[in-house]
């Protein structure tokens, strides 16, 4: 038996993101729900959403953000030799999405597979895209988050429905000479598993907002630094960070403790509400689209959410 | 040795401003969180984890709830 060559490093090439275009404000959320603008902002900071209409599935957005990537990266379907989707929110378990959202895009025949680690769902899946490309189980991988939490959340429960929206963002990783990806820094805490759940398949989505809100401002700043010490990089180094989108107030708290002073934050939730795996790539496609970000600059991914589970890397923004 | 109540509702002021921006001389003992201070549940829980880091006293969120005044919390971390 012998062992494949892979390459000595792994890049990300392009973010791509998606949004749907239905926009859903807070005021629209007041005008049904026991709920106000002002308290929606000072709790989570999310000023409006999108949710996906009934035509559009979790499958069309992952489509729409992977070929937004693609393109953007310069390589053609028939560069792509693996896809990865990282989803919680899958309409039907079978089949997965990742085969689906490859036919769509015309890559032929590419290695196939979904991951669910919820919200760190992408930085999961980033790191198993550039173990890929450096073990040579891969050339170029497509990694996309997709997610439509509109589905799974109660439209009466005003407690998670100002939180949770539906979006995608999706990235390529392709081989490189010099480190583009660093060392993930990930784990879970499963006897945390009821903060955050989907009870059975007739429930919606529930949490227990104190204790992940805890839980995120105490647990996750260690992972993030950890991230960065594996990197070989210093926190003030960073030129951004973008952490999953949660709640801008948990978003402010880990950046506060991390100590990246010259990093330009991710405030994306303001306009994206919640999207689980799919904020981190949806956020920096964006910050990277307005120019708030340079190519060539490091930033910080942090992904954490149900399970619970967290993963970090330091990755150079193409 | 234990610290007397002026030395944690001081330590609390800190905190609150820190978190809040309340001023920390609105502190004082006999405020209501919620009622007085317009602090909410979310702002309560990184309260209680600075508070924690200050003080050395855990407070899980099931007791946290519990505790409406400024004066219960000097209480609890005295206790």
């Amino acid at each position: 038996m012998k062992l494949g060559q892979g390459a000595p490093a792994a890049r990300i090439l392009a973010f791509g993101g998606y949004q749907p275009a239905n926009v859903v404000t807070n005021d629209d959320l007041a005008a049904r729900l026991d709920t106000n603008d002002e308290w929606i902002q000072s709790r989570v900071g999310i000023k409006e959403r999108r949710v996906a209409g009934p035509e559009e599935s979790e499958i069309d957005l992952a489509v729409q953000a992977g070929g937004k990537a693609l393109a953007a990266s310069g390589l053609s379907s028939d560069d792509i030799d693996l896809v990865i989707v990282a989803t919680c929110t899958i309409e039907a378990p079978i089949p997965n999405a990742a085969g689906r959202v490859a036919h769509r895009l015309g890559i032929t025949a590419p290695g196939a597979f979904d991951i669910n680690a919820a919200c760190a769902g992408f930085c999961y899946a980033l790191a198993a895209a550039s173990d890929a490309v450096r073990s040579g189980s891969a050339t170029n991988v497509l990694v996309v988050g997709s997610e439509k939490l509109s589905q799974w959340v109660d439209s009466e429960d005003r407690s998670t429905v100002v939180i949770f929206a539906d979006g995608a963002g999706a990235a390529v990783v392709g081989p490189s000479d010099r480190p583009g990806i660093g060392p993930v820094a990930w784990g879970s805490a499963g006897d945390k598993a009821e903060a955050i759940q989907i009870k059975d398949r007739r429930s919606f989505l529930y949490q227990e907002g104190q204790t992940v809100f805890r839980w995120a401002t105490t647990a996750l700043h260690p992972v993030a630094k950890l991230a960065c010490e594996r990197a070989g990089v210093d926190p003030s180094d960073l030129a951004a960070f973008v952490p999953h989108q949660a709640n801008l107030r948990i978003v402010e708290s880990i950046a506060r403790k991390l100590g990246a002073d010259n990093a330009v934050v991710a405030r994306d939730i303001v306009l994206a509400g919640n999207t689980s795996a799919a904020s981190i790539p949806l956020a920096l496609s964006r910050m990277i689209e307005r120019g708030e970000v340079q190519s060539g600059g490091l930033a910080l991914l942090l992904g954490f959410g149900a399970g619970l589970t967290y993963a970090s890397q330091v990755i150079e923004i193409p | 040795m234990a610290l007397t109540e002026q030395e944690i509702l001081a330590g609390l002021g800190k905190i609150i401003n820190e978190i809040t921006g309340i001023s920390a001389d609105e502190v004082t003992p006999e405020k209501s969180f919620v009622d007085d201070l317009d602090i909410d549940s979310l702002s309560m829980v990184e309260i209680a984890v600075a508070a924690q880091d200050e003080f050395g006293v855990e407070i899980p969120d099931d007791q946290l709830k519990n505790l409406k005044t400024v004066k219960d919390v000097i209480s609890f971390i005295q206790a």
